[in-house]
């Protein structure tokens, strides 16, 4: 008797029991699909995260500084340390954050993101001019009431990105002239406080808007992600010289967060694929008890079959793989489950998930190795019976 | 002179009940020869099964030796009784003992199953036992679509399948009328005249009659041992 008929006769013996067979994959469809639902929002909802970090700039560190009157570093001061390192750094800006109320005519926005930043800002951020020119070198140098917005502050207040360049924008009360429009980010939607609500200004126009003689805020750009270990050092070095205080002073690197974000998904995944695993363990437990249930319905069967020649790997055979085959059939109904529920509940809740290889992988394997592991033990007291007395079984 | 196909010498088959010893077969010793039909007769709980169970090589004797075609099977491991179970011997059960999910086909084809037959002999070989107790036309049946002495016919069917040296039929008519009980008889006698060695054990003397020979356990004991003439007279 070779494999192949044992499987036929577990398929026969699975359809021939519908209901049993149902209940018994209930368990696993049920395991399989949490395992590839939870799995697969988690990673969905952690990607989206990530890709938000990544295009922040993979390369990038912030610094934020507390300056005192007796330590401090000013714009020259970072300025030296950036000319000192171009072997570690490609880009630096000093980066003001403003609070103001963009005003055109008789429109006003109100939750656009106003910063004021260096010439190298926009190489920096890898972002794109649709029309105009960024701000200069020489606008930093002279504080020129200059600016450049983006996309939704050209079309919202403007009507059109042509329409928008020299006019002037008054913000907190001083016109602005517009100089550039930065190309669009977001392809799908244009909303207030979006990715294209921005509007950049020279940073000294900004600090002298702020009333603040000293910027406190810096992004520094590595040439090469490697370098950022080395380059994050050397900033910390520098600045402990001048504030000699680490609490003055943060340095934090974007590359480090994304992976501490990194192993946060991994975590994450592991402790949820690990309670749906659980599930699955349980539905194992499942397959034991229907298993068990099924030999002893079926004694008389097994000793039937032993009488008419059947070897304890014959009986073996059949019960586990019945055990397997209806392991593995929940299994792929599982997956079906797991992957349509996925999609459905990721829609729902605003997440594009999709089922990972990895979880489908891990939970059908998990699922036929429970039910060979839970199917053997049944089905070796199914083998070991003797014939007589399993033919004597009612 | 046939040559012996069963040899019992000195059977003991000893229960232990408790403090109690159940000597279910005290020292028997037979021989039975191909060709024979055979029928061992006692009361209920003579030891009648206990006997069948041992020459089925369903199960081993505590002591004696039991030689099945010459081969020793008292010394058997559980794989080698399959082996001779499925080679040698064909079973027809009071019950029937027919699988209830598998058609008439199926089951007649399970021993050709466990003895590693081809899928086209096991049916082509199925299909011809089957036509010999006639009911190859009813193949695709399930067996509780079926009379009792149909059904009885089909386990018929799946004893001659594996063409096997020895029939052991456990009261094959126990659970039939008498009219079929009459058919199932016949057709026992039929496969003898064609020179099956057929082994019946029953606890009725009228059905022992059928046979040839009969041997008559009492207490685990052959208290008979001779022509069915012979029995006759001392009934
Ligand atoms: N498995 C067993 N355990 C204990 N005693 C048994 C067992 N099988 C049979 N016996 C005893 O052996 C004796 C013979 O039984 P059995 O062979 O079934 O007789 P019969 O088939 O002729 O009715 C009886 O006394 C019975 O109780
Ligand atoms: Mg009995």
């Amino acid at each position: 008797m070779n494999i192949l008929q044992s499987f036929k006769m577990a398929l026969k013996s699975i359809w021939g029991n519908k209901m049993r067979s149902f209940l018994t994959m209930l368990g696993i469809i049920i395991g399989v699909a949490s395992v590839i639902i939870l799995v697969s929002l988690v990673n969905g909802q952690m990607s989206y995260m990530k890709d938000s970090f990544t295009s922040m700039g993979t390369n990038q560190m912030t610094v934020r500084l507390t300056n005192l009157t007796t330590r401090y570093a000013d714009v020259d001061d970072m300025y030296q340390f950036y000319n000192d390192n171009r072997d570690l750094f490609s880009h630096m800006t000093p980066s003001v954050s403003v609070s103001a109320t963009l005003k055109y005519g008789t429109e006003s926005l109100e939750d656009t993101t106003v910063t004021g930043v260096s010439e190298e800002y926009l190489d920096m951020k890898d972002q794109t001019l649709n029309a105009g020119r960024f701000i200069s070198y020489s606008d930093i140098a002279s504080r020129q009431k200059v600016c450049v917005v983006g996309y939704y502050v050209a079309w919202k207040l403007y009507g059109s990105v042509d329409n928008a360049i020299d006019k002037t924008i008054k913000m907190n009360g001083s016109a602005y002239r517009i100089v550039g429009v930065i190309s669009r980010q977001d392809e799908d939607e244009l909303e207030a406080g979006g990715t294209d609500d921005i509007l950049y200004l020279p940073y000294s126009s900004a600090a002298k808007m702020n009333n603040t003689a000293r910027i406190s805020n810096y992004v520094f750009a590595t040439s090469d992600t490697d370098y950022t270990a080395k380059a994050k050092e050397s900033l910390e070095t520098f600045l402990m010289g001048i504030y000699k205080d680490d609490s003055l002073f943060r340095v934090t690197a974007m590359s480090e967060m994304l992976e501490s974000l990194d192993s946060m998904i991994s975590m994450m995944s592991m402790v949820l694929g690990g309670i749906a695993g659980i599930s699955l363990l349980v539905a194992g437990v499942g397959v034991m008890n229907i298993m068990l249930v099924s030999v002893t319905e079926r004694t008389r069967e097994i000793g039937i079959r032993k009488a008419l020649g059947a070897k304890k790997i014959n009986i073996m055979q059949q019960f586990v793989i019945e055990a397997a085959v209806t392991s593995s059939l929940g299994g792929v109904v599982g997956i079906v489950v797991g992957s349509v529920a996925t999609t459905i509940v990721g829609a729902a809740i605003g997440i594009t998930a999709t089922p990972t290889p990895g979880a489908v992988i891990v939970s059908f394997s998990v699922s036929v190795g429970i039910g060979l592991l839970f199917g053997y033990m049944p089905a070796s007291r199914a083998a070991n019976l003797s014939p007589i007395d399993a033919l004597r079984s009612e | 002179m046939a040559e012996p196909l069963i040899e019992l010498k000195e059977i003991y088959k000893v229960y232990q009940m408790g403090e109690e010893e159940v000597r279910a077969n005290d020292g028997v010793t037979m021989t039975i020869l191909r060709g024979e039909f055979v029928a061992i007769v006692g009361k209920s709980g003579s030891g009648k099964s206990t006997l069948m169970n041992i020459i089925g090589a369903l199960d081993v004797p505590s002591d004696g030796e039991y030689l099945l075609g010459g081969a020793d099977v008292g010394s058997m491991s559980d794989n080698q009784l399959a082996q001779i179970r499925n080679k040698m011997i064909g079973f027809i059960f009071q019950q029937y003992n027919l699988l209830p999910r598998l058609n008439l086909l199926e089951n007649v084809e399970l021993p050709l199953l466990y003895s590693g037959a081809g899928t086209e002999e096991r049916k082509e070989r199925a299909m011809a036992s089957l036509e010999r107790v006639g009911l190859a036309e009813k193949w695709k049946n399930l067996p509780n679509q079926l009379s009792g002495g149909q059904q009885q016919r089909v386990s018929i069917a799946r004893a001659l399948a594996g063409n096997p040296s020895l029939i052991l039929a456990d009261e094959p008519t126990g659970a039939l009328d008498s009219k079929t009980s009459r058919d199932v008889l016949d057709f026992l006698k039929e496969l003898n005249d064609e020179g099956n060695t057929i082994v019946m054990i029953t606890h009725d003397s009228t059905i022992a009659l059928e046979a040839r020979r009969v041997i008559r356990v009492h207490d685990g004991k052959i208290n008979f041992d001779g022509d069915v003439n012979e029995y006759s007279a001392i009934l």
